[in-house]
């Protein structure tokens, strides 16, 4: 079976769940509009100070809802031992893998397209003349928030403090996509926008490198 | 009930597994062939779900070795020509019965799946319910839905953690008989059970398990009852 067309069945399985409970999207963008909504109440609305602060915050509020999802992304396959079901099928590991990436990559980039309208509207700042520019930059890195966090998800889910566990590890792992987000983000953002060609190069091999160590090493990361 | 694929036979070489301290497998070397039909006894601990989930190359062992006939070591190959139906259930509570023999049947490229899945949710008498979500279901039900789904892929080599769990007589009864049909139609069974289990009669080889080894292999010494029913309660 092709890459694509495994990832892709396993992907659908991850949003007819999702669809189905909407548990993980309903607790996500509620939680980012709540801090996106208080931020607002934090700072003084100017176009000025949300410009300078707007992006970090706006990639805090992405972390930490993106930790949020992808904290059960694993645990969930333990509770009827379907893990093993996926791991029995004649597929590569890293399928499922990427099953999993795509689904949360998809959960991560609505929730930041529904958060993106009430950010601007907040904060006063206009995205509409840097629109594109900026889905391509919350794509990278919620590929990168994603691909990290779904291995170190697999990972953690055997652990016995795996609530814990996941935050500790993720946070200063993603600290290079952080910075590079919030550049990206804040340059685009600025009263004239400028389109940082460096960070995005450096979110492309970000995304690249950790999705190639999964390729090799995704077998280790759902054994038992 | 479709004929199984090629026969499958597995054969443990001197396998090891250990966790920490703990020794889940000590040694364990046994060939079964493809066609048997083994029964796996002993007491809680023993190692029965280890060597399951090692034949199922779910569990990399510490030591030793795992061959498949004909294909040697796992790979996808023989991973598509095995089942198993664990202690847990395997399936997706949010989903609907169909549908998780759908899900099934797509990760294995099974052909003519429509088909299939109808035909065996009427075996396993889950027709009325191939709709209701399987969170729904009784634990007989899941059972038997687990079942259903292992049988989906027509292994050649089926794996059963103590299949009996959950089911009636009724549910016991239907086991017995499809799995008697499955081993009559040459497909291998390695299935692991407790106590007075109705599945014994159809075993064609018994093997008792203590602390992690072989203590007793009916095709070296003994009958297959007389290994079945030297565990003590």
């Amino acid at each position: 079976m092709s890459t694509v067309r495994a990832a892709a069945i396993l992907a659908a399985k991850e949003l007819r769940a999702e669809l189905r409970t909407r548990e993980l999207l309903a607790t996500t963008i509620v939680f980012v509009l709540v801090v996106v909504v208080l931020f607002s109440f934090t700072f003084d609305p100017t176009s000025a100070e949300s410009r300078r602060f707007g992006p970090g915050l706006l990639w805090l509020a992405f972390l930490f809802a993106g930790s949020l999802m992808l904290q059960p992304c694993f645990v969930k396959e333990q509770q009827n031992d379907t893990i093993s079901a996926l791991r029995l099928a004649p597929i590569e590991p890293f399928f499922i893998f990427l099953g999993k990436l795509a689904a949360n990559v998809f959960f991560m980039f609505l929730a930041e397209l529904l958060l993106l309208p009430i950010f601007a509207i907040l904060s006063n700042v206009p995205v509409l003349g840097v629109l594109w520019q900026l889905l391509l930059v919350f794509l990278l890195g919620s590929v990168g928030i994603a691909g990290l966090g779904t291995a170190l998800s697999a990972i953690s889910a055997h652990a016995r403090m795996r609530e814990l566990l996941l935050p500790l590890l993720l946070l200063p792992a993603l600290a290079p996509v952080l910075i590079a987000s919030t550049e990206a983000t804040a340059g685009l953002l600025a009263e004239t926008p400028e389109f940082r060609q460096q960070w995005l190069g450096f979110l492309v091999a970000f995304d690249v490198v950790f999705l190639t160590a999964t390729w090799l090493f995704g077998e280790y990361l759902l054994e038992e | 009930m479709s004929q199984p694929q090629q026969p499958l036979g597995v054969r443990f070489e001197n396998i090891e597994k250990r966790y920490g301290s703990i020794v889940g497998l000590r040694g364990v070397s046994l060939a079964i062939a493809s066609g048997e039909c083994v029964a796996l006894v002993g007491h809680n601990g023993s190692g029965k779900t280890t060597l399951l989930r090692v034949a199922a190359t779910l569990i990399r062992p510490s030591s030793g070795k795992l061959a498949f006939s004909s294909y040697g070591n796992a790979s996808s190959e023989i991973r598509r020509r095995l089942s198993m139906v664990a202690h847990a259930t395997m399936l997706y509570e949010e989903f609907t019965a169909a549908e998780n023999l759908q899900l099934t049947g797509q990760l294995y490229g099974v052909e003519n799946s429509s088909r299939r899945i109808g035909e065996l949710l009427e075996h396993a008498g889950l027709a009325a319910r191939r709709g209701s979500l399987v969170r729904t279901f009784s634990r007989g039900m899941r059972q038997r839905l687990a079942i259903a789904r292992a049988l989906l892929t027509e292994p050649s080599l089926l794996l059963l953690d103590e299949p009996g769990t959950g089911l009636d007589v009724q549910g016991a009864a239907w086991l017995t008989d499809t799995l008697r049909q499955l081993r009559d139609a040459g497909c291998t069974i390695l299935m692991s059970l407790h106590g007075r289990s109705e599945l014994a009669p159809i075993a064609t080889r018994a093997l008792r398990l203590e602390a992690g080894a072989v203590a007793a292999d009916s095709a070296v010494a003994g009958t297959v009852r007389g290994v079945l029913n030297s565990v003590v309660p």
